[in-house]
């Protein structure tokens, strides 16, 4: 039998009456209305969806969003989604924020939350600075990019996210891009369809910061091959593509994070270990 | 018995054994099995160890105090240290005091004691335990030792022979011989120049638990309703969490072992969003990486329970030994004003009621908690009498579904609104580290900020705190104020001091946080003099009493950091010289 759902689900309905800090034109809006168009798509209930983020421009998202939303501290939003979702497999759980909150303070959590495979979906809003503290270097920043914290940049190489995700163990990693929000809105569905930890990182523009990814929209394309469930063919091609290619880049067949289950007994039980 | 070769050890109440060996000696198990058999010949008892730098092997020592009732600590000395080598001994003298009334037992196999130990005056004994252990197929060392210090206490020999099996369960031929080795012991300590042999046990084992502070703190959360923790290794708080793996598995909860503290604390945040009560425990170092996200679960109101296993500080400090030198952070690490709960147990056994109680404060108030153990508690393992199962009912006072107008962070009298959990359909909210309305929306409006922080400190004071915030025992115009693990050993020097003749309250404090200044006032009421015990260098115990209270009594600070425990004589002495003073 299948279930008709008692309300037909709009992206409005994933809208909420607060009104986005972020600047006209930024790509965040975008990814906004992606994931509102994903959810209807996907005909969830608002209140099984939980939006969890850090801090940033981007982490901003949970409040816009009708569904359950976490704006927790900087860099820790994946720890706090890896908690709601193991003691709360029931729900549909999203973790959103920047390059700066996500691979760099959140490095850490990033590498062990694509190891953990738990059952999620992680959205990056990469716009390759720090918007909310005003133009600062992140970790995706050219290294020549020139800025008052970083005279002349920072003379480092790039992180690369897609790559340390297939390193790390994610089994969904996704390219899209804000400017194609239906585009996006779509990778966001197969994400959230696919179990385990699925990663999609959006070119966002930070029309503020660097206003020189407008043109981002020239650059980005779709990705001219299939995904791919091979690790090793994945790697090649996420290390040798321009960073504008748009789809599935790997789709692996992981088996998703499993809490350790036994027979139940009462609380009461467990004293007996204690008792002479 | 022979009295001509016992003295003043006739009808014992209380002996101290040491076990010393190096890595591989066998001197833990052994140590075990001597408190188990203790506990099953219905003696009281409590092992400490202590072990040397090495992650395995190295020397190491088990410390037991075997009593005819409940002991909380360790006494002045030890009747007794059996070395089954010498290895790196001398390490642990100061942990092990010794007098002209201890044995010092060692193999001539081994080497004379070490100088060190011979200085105490302690009479030499020498027992082959080697060749002994050798004379039977398959025979240990440690199980010669076990034997031994089993007939200096006096314990009855099917005791330890019942804890011999209990502790190797597959039994057969290797179980024969460490029975066969034990018996080569007890004879020999028939031939010791004293023994000890204790008074007949008060009752008997039954109704009694044997349970180390870590256990009882992680029992006491499940027994509080949590059922999600994550969890990062560190000592002393690490086998808090390995009893807590199967055991949260099997009442239906999980534990995730998190890549780092931040992990761990975000975990529990987030799975308490989602409604399920959740804790982590931790030492100093993990508790100092834990401060941020505890701020966020202050102003979002979301419960949680922090157990934090104290141990020397500051940094890495001496990570295996015991200090309460977190009661500054515990109270004040956050930044903000951020109000939140700090209980502080005080024996072993009250690992499970304060930890359950934090559990139930932190639902109820929604708010973190954080219990302040410590490694003396954590890795002791004890005989105590079964705790009590305290109702502690209250619980997290959730919204309803669809509620009309639902404000998370409604203003309400008590200052606790109802909350909103993930799949309840039409209250759906963001839980926000940005100061917020009473909706949640974030707001920096004077007039919010100022409300919300009313709200977070009145809901805290919403509630009676019942008896349980402090233990008050005895009377008179002196009292010591103590809290945590001092508590056992102030205790037994308030008894002592009561033969000669001083009479003094004793108020040990369980709820540090809020803080109850009522309470304490007619807890103090005609105290002239308080003497405040505690366990670190800058008497943080004391400036909190200072700052938060108002004491009319003229206090007294008596504070020292560890690693070594208090023991009852030196806070005795204090007590005698400060009441006279």
């Amino acid at each position: 039998m299948t279930a008709v759902p008692a309300v037909a689900y709009t992206p409005q309905s994933y809208k909420s009456e607060v009104k986005p800090v972020w600047c006209p034109g930024c790509g965040d809006y975008s990814v906004l209305s992606a994931v509102t168009k994903a959810l209807a798509k996907l005909e969830l209930p608002p209140e099984q969806v939980a939006v969890v983020s850090g801090i940033g421009c981007s982490s901003r998202i949970p409040a816009y969003t009708n569904c359950y939303g976490f704006h927790g501290v900087h860099g820790r939003a994946l720890a706090a989604a890896t908690g709601l979702k193991v003691a709360r497999p029931d729900l549909t759980v999203i973790a959103a924020g920047g390059d700066g909150d996500g691979y760099s303070i959140g490095g850490n959590h990033f590498l062990h939350a694509c190891r953990r495979n738990v059952d999620m979906t992680y959205i990056v809003m990469d716009n390759r600075v720090y918007g909310m503290t005003k133009g600062q270097p992140s970790p995706t920043t050219e290294p020549d990019w020139d800025s008052k914290l970083s005279p002349h940049g920072t003379g480092l190489r790039e992180f690369h996210p897609l790559v340390i995700a297939l390193a790390s163990g994610a089994n969904f990693i996704a390219r899209a891009f804000a400017g194609d929000p239906n585009g996006c809105a779509d990778l966001i569905v197969q994400a959230i369809r696919t179990p385990g930890f699925s990663f999609v990182e959006v070119l966002s523009p930070c029309v503020t910061f660097r206003p020189e990814q407008r043109e981002w929209k020239t650059m980005a394309h779709p990705a001219a091959v299939a995904p791919t469930d091979d690790p090793a063919r994945a790697a090649r091609r996420l290390m040798t593509d321009d960073g504008f290619n748009i789809g599935i880049l790997y789709a692996g067949n992981r088996a998703p994070y499993r809490s350790a289950q036994a027979a139940r007994v009462s609380p009461a039980e467990l004293e007996k270990e204690f008792a002479l | 018995m022979n009295t001509a070769t016992s003295n003043k050890g006739d009808n014992a109440t209380s002996v101290s054994l040491a076990l010393a060996g190096s890595g591989g000696a066998g001197v833990m198990t052994a140590g075990n099995m001597l408190l188990e058999a203790a506990a099953l010949a219905g003696y009281f008892g409590l092992m400490t160890r202590t072990s040397g730098p090495q992650i395995r092997g190295g020397e190491a020592a088990a410390m037991l105090r075997i009593a005819t009732y409940a002991v909380d600590g360790p006494d002045d000395r030890f009747d007794a240290l059996i070395a089954v080598d010498w290895l790196n001994i001398t390490r642990f003298s100061a942990e092990i005091p010794l007098d002209a009334d201890s044995l010092l037992i060692g193999d001539p196999a081994q080497g004379a004691a070490p100088e060190a130990l011979l200085e105490s005056g302690a009479q030499s004994v020498s027992v082959e335990f080697k060749t002994l252990a050798k004379s039977i197929k398959s025979g240990w060392p440690n199980m010669v030792a076990l034997g031994l210090l089993a007939g200096f206490a006096g314990l009855p020999q099917d005791a330890v022979e019942a804890a011999i099996a209990k502790s190797m369960k597959k039994g057969g031929d290797a179980l024969a011989a460490s029975i066969a080795a034990m018996h080569l012991g007890l004879s020999a300590a028939q031939k010791l120049p004293r023994r000890m042999p204790l008074a007949p046990p008060q009752g008997a084992c039954s109704g009694r638990w044997l349970v180390t502070g870590n256990q009882a703190a992680g029992y006491g959360a499940i027994r509080g309703g949590v059922r999600f923790v994550a969890a990062y290794p560190i000592t002393p708080a690490t086998e808090l969490l390995e009893w807590m793996a199967p055991a949260l598995t099997r009442v239906g909860g999980t534990l995730v072992q998190a890549e780092d503290e931040l992990a761990s604390i975000n975990m529990i945040l987030g799975a308490s969003y989602g409604g399920v009560p959740s804790l982590t425990a931790t030492s100093g170092p993990g508790l100092s990486l834990m401060i941020e996200a505890l701020g966020l679960g202050v102003t979002a109101e979301i419960p949680l329970v922090v157990v934090d296993v104290m141990r020397t500080g500051p940094s890495t400090g001496i990570a295996t030994k015991t200090e309460q030198g977190d009661v500054n952070i515990a109270l004040y690490g956050l930044h903000g004003d951020a109000p939140h709960i700090v209980v502080a147990p005080n024996s072993i056994g009250d690992c499970v009621r304060a930890t359950q109680w934090a559990v139930t404060l932190a639902e109820s108030l929604q708010t973190p908690a954080i219990v302040l153990s410590d490694q003396s508690f954590g890795q002791a393992r004890a005989v105590i009498d079964q705790p009590a199962d305290l109702a502690f009912t209250s619980r997290r006072k959730l919204a309803e579904p669809n509620a009309k107008d639902y404000k998370r962070y409604l203003l309400t009298d008590s200052g606790v609104s109802p909350m909103a959990v993930p799949g309840m359909a039409g209250i759906a909210y963001t839980a926000d580290g940005l100061e917020h309305n009473e909706r949640g929306t974030p707001s920096s409006q004077a007039s919010d900020h100022l409300a919300q922080l009313d709200k977070r400190r009145r809901k805290l004071a919403s509630i009676d705190y019942g008896d349980y915030w402090a233990d008050v025992e005895g009377e008179g115009e002196l009292a010591v104020i103590t809290f945590g693990s001092c508590t056992g050993p102030v205790r037994e020097a308030f008894a002592r001091a009561k033969d000669d003749g001083l009479h003094a309250r004793l108020i040990s404090l369980r709820l540090l946080s809020p803080v109850q200044p009522e309470r304490l006032a007619s807890a103090l009421a005609g105290v002239r003099r308080a003497l405040i015990v505690e366990q670190n260098h800058s008497a943080q115990f004391l400036r909190y009493l200072r700052a938060e209270y108002d004491i009319a009594a003229q206090m007294t600070s008596f504070h020292r950091p560890g690693p070594l425990p208090f023991r009852p004589d030196e806070i005795h002495r204090r007590l005698i010289d400060w009441s006279r003073s």
